[in-house]
């Protein structure tokens, strides 16, 4: 029996733009992008594909360099068109003309029995070759799972509390069996339990809530209670020397399509969601998909930014940008690029604000949905205010000691103080709501690299 | 607005790297960003929102509590002028007087810290930080009515360089700024900061009976005669300001002292502002005055002179406790920076200011002092709060 678990702390970003409950099909998109960037934790990516050359949806495109076991696949079939490279040959993406339909390399076939009889190291073989494997994530340090390792206990967040997030029992829906066989599997990866944690207040989607095998776990509260580094807190937090693997369901059902239909299954429904969206709903398409066939005439305004995941921890990518690797939205909301005279004072209830500063009314009515644009809304400065970040924060750290500690480079404090614990996702509150505007994401992700490195 | 925005626009590549005025680039941005707030958006990745609140927001609602506290000071001091010059006046007469002799100090305050502020962003390369908005408020409140001008500005001047800057400037600070001007004119010219200051008289003459004694030093006294505390305060006054210290009268603030700490009313208004919009820890100012009342009330029970066996709760009236516990007490730099420790903070913080009063009659202010021991003792505070979770995270990995 899973736990029930209630968290108080926090603050649900409640934007306009939802996406209404329609999965549209239309024509997919051109291209296609895989890029090394999305995956924390890759040193080298070296590219095993020349452009020109021909793929399958499973064709390995590269492979880290330091884990050359694990391969990154082609989502769909078609032509390697681009190989794209940074500053000192940094590979930053490989991009994909699709073919009209996708065709896929074959990997074996089985059955859910056949399954039960595959030993670990061949579950990880298969799992590894087709390209699911960086599905797996690796806490601590949020970086792809290293398959050399026997974790913990492997946690499935079964909700998302993000601005604008997908609602997961659209995005999964009638994936019951696959998603079954996928935990199934997930099981043999593991030492411990594969957790799948539930949210409490929403109706929970069959494909969760009739899983088997799993500890089925409830949790309520504002965000960021759906973010799996806050859950894994709660239920068996991860201390130092210990490994925990992460992963969505969107994964642990592809793991279920390969090992029951043979092949790398990219195919994914995103939302596509903000104020600025004419029509704001789902779309199915494959992993890496350009965004422009989705939001071409769908804009309200000219004058927005595009951004790959949700707004809190996402990435502007412009209006022919690609989704990333592991996000399920593309949330579009009004670029903040304007000056306001004297806007540090003016009051305003549009203005969406956690704190009750003078002029900040949005506490009033917290229910209401609001078009929030990207602008930074202050200046940089130094910590002045305190007790704020532990308000968003439901976790036993404290998140302004842990940022001084990565600001002074203390890879002793920042080790006690609980890094292994957190990721960006878990601290992006933090800085939503920081008066002295820091970059809490980037800060964290500095502090991480630090400790992974020494 | 256009046309204001255009010019800043052009005169703005100049401030810029590699501009003419380039070493003035933080002054422009202070400038450029109070006029406009910037067009500047969030970065490519990480949060692409943000909230809508800034420091100057947060500073602003901060002053905007002192406003009551301001107001009423201005009033008290003309009012406290006319009683002891033994005249009648309206009211609009007495606040008249109160912004006479205030605003100069408000103006010198802010002239002299920003002055500096901007000085210093501009050699040390920082931003101007809007931490001194709230600050040079601070200051003249804390200022006798009739403190010299050149006071207030050499303490400022102390406050921001020593007591901000050498520390890396607002955000870095140990001490709280305001009080380190108050406590370096209080040890640096004691005989300007005592006696009579505490009422402006100007160039007219006392009324026959006047006397410039405030509570704290009535108590004292009482201390050593081994008299009734209460007995003294509700006789003092008789003839020229009667009732002046009785326990109504003082919780009103309507009594001679720095301009704007005398009303533990206004400050309770203060205190409500700054808790309704999040500004101010009610944490901490809830323990200051639990912390001064729990140690008034155990003075009480053990007993010794005068001032210890006053009631307790004059402690919370008398003084600047109460303005000491809303805006000093709660500067979120220089206090305990965890939620455990500000309560530990606060509590200490007022029981060491009863026990500075009432055992060491040199300083009758305690506030003041036990503010500034405890800013040196927050970070220790929070060393042993944040231990704790430390020990909490390291425990659950060898069970």
């Amino acid at each position: 029996m899973g736990k029930f678990i209630r968290l108080k702390k926090g603050f649900t970003i409640n934007l306009a733009g939802k996406a209404s409950p329609k999965v549209v099909e239309t024509e997919q998109p051109e291209t296609f992008v895989i890029k090394p960037t999305d995956f924390f934790g890759t040193y080298m990516p070296k590219p095993v594909v020349k452009e020109g050359d021909a793929v399958k949806a499973g064709t390995p495109l590269f492979h880290d360099k330091k884990h050359e076991k694990v391969i990154y696949t082609s989502p769909v079939s078609g032509e390697v068109v681009e190989i794209k490279r940074g500053e000192k040959r940094k590979l930053l993406e490989i991009k994909i003309l699709a073919d009209k339909k996708v065709e896929y390399e074959t990997f074996k076939k089985y059955s859910v029995s056949e399954i039960a009889n595959l030993s670990v190291a061949d579950l990880k073989d298969q799992i590894l070759k087709s390209g699911v494997w960086p599905t797996l994530v690796q806490r601590p340090f949020g970086v792809v799972a290293d398959p050399a390792v026997t974790p913990k206990a492997i946690h499935i967040s079964a909700f998302d509390t993000h601005p604008l997030a997908p609602d997961y029992s659209i995005l999964f829906k009638g994936q019951d069996h696959f998603f079954q066989v996928g935990v199934d599997i997930l099981k043999r990866l593991t030492s411990g339990a594969v957790h799948v944690n539930t949210h409490s207040t929403s109706e929970i989607a069959t494909v969760f809530s009739q899983v088997k095998g799993a500890e089925v776990n409830k949790f309520s509260g504002p965000h960021p209670v759906g973010c799996v580094g806050v859950q894994i807190h709660h239920l068996d937090p991860i201390n130092k020397g210990q490994v925990v693997w992460t992963i969505s369901p969107a994964g642990v059902i592809q793991i279920g399509k390969l090992f029951l239909n043979g092949v790398y299954d990219a195919s994914r429904l995103i939302a596509v969601a903000g104020s600025e969206v004419k029509a704001p709903q789902y779309f199915k398409t494959y992993t890496g998909a350009s965004v422009k066939k989705f939001i071409e005439g769908n804009l309200n305004s000219d004058n927005v930014r595009v951004i790959s995941g949700n707004p809190l921890t996402g990435t502007a990518i412009g209006k022919d940008g690609h989704i990333g690797f592991y996000d399920q939205q593309v949330s579009v909301l009004p670029e903040g690029n304007y000056s306001e005279f004297i806007g540090w004072i003016t009051p305003g209830e549009r203005k969406l604000s956690f704190h009750r500063s003078i002029g900040l009314f949005s506490f009033l009515s917290p229910s209401k949905e609001r078009v929030v644009d990207t602008n930074t809304h202050g200046e940089p400065r130094a910590f002045v205010q305190t007790g704020i970040f532990e308000q968003v924060t439901p976790m036993d750290v404290l998140p302004t000691f842990l940022l001084k500690s990565i600001l002074a480079e203390d890879i002793d404090e920042m080790e006690a103080l609980g890094i292994y614990e957190v990721v960006e996702e878990d601290l992006a509150l933090c800085e939503f709501v920081d008066v002295s505007k820091h970059k809490v994401q980037e800060i964290l992700r500095g502090g991480i690299e630090l400790v992974q490195h020494s | 607005m256009e046309f204001i925005k255009h010019q800043i626009e052009k005169v703005k590549p100049h401030f810029e790297k590699g501009g003419k005025w380039e070493k003035h680039y933080y002054s422009f941005e202070a400038l450029e960003t109070f006029l406009f707030a910037p067009a500047t958006t969030n970065d490519i990745k990480g949060s692409q929102i943000r909230d809508a609140i800034d420091l100057k927001r947060l500073m602003m609602t901060v002053i905007i509590s002192m406003v009551p506290c301001l107001l009423f000071g201005m009033w008290n001091v003309g009012h406290q002028h006319f009683l002891a010059i033994g005249q009648a006046a309206s009211f609009g007469e007495k606040f008249w007087i109160g912004v006479v002799q205030v605003m100069p100090i408000v103006v010198v305050s802010y002239g002299v810290g920003l002055g500096i502020e901007f000085v210093f962003a501009t050699f040390r390369r920082h931003p101007v930080n809007e931490g001194f908005l709230v600050t040079g408020m601070l200051i003249p409140l804390v200022m006798p009515p009739d403190v010299p001008l050149w006071q207030v500005g050499l303490g400022t001047a102390f406050a921001v360089i020593i007591g901000k800057e050498a520390f890396g400037g607002t955000g870095m600070n140990v001490m709280n700024v305001a009080l380190t001007a108050r406590a370096f004119l209080y040890f640096a010219y004691p005989t300007d900061i005592s006696g009579s200051v505490w009422t402006y008289i100007g160039e007219a003459k006392t009324v026959a009976g006047y006397s410039g004694a405030t509570p704290l030093s009535l108590a004292a006294d009482a201390a050593t005669a081994g008299t009734n505390v209460i007995a003294s305060f509700n006789s003092f006054g008789a003839g020229w300001n009667e009732g002046v210290f009785t326990f109504s009268n003082m919780f009103m603030g309507i009594m001679p002292g720095c301009i704007g700490e005398t009303s533990t009313l206004m400050c309770l208004i203060g205190a409500f502002i700054l808790i309704a919009t999040g500004a101010g820890s009610w944490k901490v100012i809830l323990s200051v005055f639990g912390g001064a009342y729990a140690m008034g009330l155990l003075l009480n029970v053990i007993g010794g002179n005068a001032f210890v066996e006053m009631p307790a709760h004059y402690h919370l009236v008398i003084g600047g406790l109460a303005f000491g516990a809303v805006f000093m007490a709660t500067d979120p730099v220089t206090a305990s920076q965890t939620e455990t420790g500000k309560w530990i903070y606060g509590i200490l913080i007022g029981v060491f200011t009863v026990l500075i009063r009432v055992f060491n009659p040199a300083y009758p202010e305690g506030i003041m002092l036990a503010i500034l021991l405890m800013n040196v003792f927050a970070p220790l505070i929070d060393y042993f709060v944040v231990s704790a979770n430390k020990k909490r995270r390291l425990q659950r990995a060898t069970v």
